[in-house]
């Protein structure tokens, strides 16, 4: 049954750029539906809405949607993001990248951005691997995994990405999986609406190298994982929503709370200290 | 109580497929809440096995594939409700 309408999210997308790179049975092409329909129903104004990726697989995403976007060195999102943010507070900031450029090479930048509350949605596209440069081991790649750089299986301890960023004080903290493409695509347009640092993390299938090392099988068969292994739980303590290898995964909203940005408290304390000589910072015109 | 069978509105929906973006992940055809779609026997350009509305009455234009579709190819619109 071919059809010749246009598809309806092609107007947010490059299709100069088309066909994308992602495997078949990878998951982030199911993440970009979900991004565009929430842009679709919070009806955020495109022309503020600006997309920042690292490199990776999931870094695509910048240079496949029909957005302002930058695709930045790797592990850089959230720094280009900050400033940008900084410079014209009016933008709705989104990095979208995976859970090697966000975590581990950008770890560091992910932990003081969500500290300082800066203002931007972070969605975490989380294949456990480190797609695009061959599989290697990530700091999520769950113990006893194969990683072409672990291959007796992972035996490092891994990072539990909702408890790291409620740990590190976002406002906004959950995690879905590319199953839940609903709660997902509602998740995402909630986040859209909230101020200061938000974080989504999406656990999504990797077949050609996280799940062919491991023997999990195709993408189709790590959906049906994830769609009998997760369990929502709104509100969940993020203590205890660790991953393991193949075992449960908690999905829901775990937190939401609400925090004066790094804007807000800069003008407080300059306004503090300064009274009337202060002129409240409203980017750089 | 009355014996008055009871109707429910559903809406009806046609499923629009783009065959050659197709990589043949099969997430629609496993996840179309009313099994509406399979795979096809034929092949699309790149050499994948595109799916096809095997029950195209029973589409309910709910959207799902279009949701879980990571190659842009598959959609529904409606076309009415039916009984």
């Amino acid at each position: 049954m071919t059809t010749t309408q246009a598809h309806p999210i092609e107007y947010l997308l490059r299709m100069d750029r088309m066909p994308h790179i992602w495997c078949p049975g990878c998951g982030i092409g199911v993440t970009v539906n979900c991004f565009a329909r929430a842009l679709q129903d919070s009806k955020a104004d495109l022309d503020k809405t600006v997309i920042v990726s690292g490199i990776g697989c999931t870094g695509r995403v910048a240079g496949y949607l029909k957005l302002d976007s930058f695709h930045t060195t790797h592990g850089r999102a959230i720094p280009f993001a900050t400033g940008l943010k900084l410079a014209n507070p009016e933008l709705n900031v989104v990095v979208y990248s995976g859970d090697g450029d966000l975590t581990a090479i950008g770890g560091n930048h992910f932990i003081h951005a969500a500290r300082r509350n800066i203002d931007m949605l972070v969605i975490c596209v989380n294949n456990f691997t480190y797609g695009m440069t061959g599989g290697q081991l990530t700091p999520t790649t769950p113990y006893s995994a194969v990683a072409s750089t672990a291959p007796y299986g992972s035996f490092e301890k891994t990072f539990s990405l909702p408890f790291l960023a409620d740990s590190c004080g976002a406002v906004y903290v959950a995690r879905w999986t590319t199953f839940h493409v609903r709660q997902l695509a509602r998740c995402m347009a909630e986040a859209f609406t909230k101020r200061g640092f938000r974080f989504i993390e999406i656990i999504s299938p990797c077949p050609t190298l996280y799940q062919r090392r491991n023997k999990l099988g195709d993408g189709l068969s790590f959906m049906k994982y994830l769609k009998e292994s997760s369990e929502c739980k709104d509100g969940a303590d993020t203590r205890a929503v660790a991953l393991d290898f193949q075992g449960k995964i908690i999905v829901g909203k775990f937190v939401d709370r609400d925090q004066p940005t790094w804007l807000d408290d800069m003008n407080r304390r300059y306004r503090e200290k300064l009274g009337d000589k202060y002129e409240e910072y409203k980017g750089i015109k | 109580m009355t014996d008055k069978p009871v109707s429910v509105k559903r809406a009806r929906g046609k499923v629009h497929i783009l065959d050659d973006r197709c990589k043949g992940c099969a997430f629609c055809v496993e996840f179309c809440p009313v099994k509406a779609l399979a795979l096809s026997l034929e092949f699309n350009k790149k050499g994948y096995h595109p799916p096809q509305a095997v029950k195209p009455d029973a589409c309910t234009n709910c959207n799902l594939c279009f949701m879980y579709c990571p190659e842009f190819a598959i959609w529904s619109t409606k076309i009415g409700d039916k009984e």
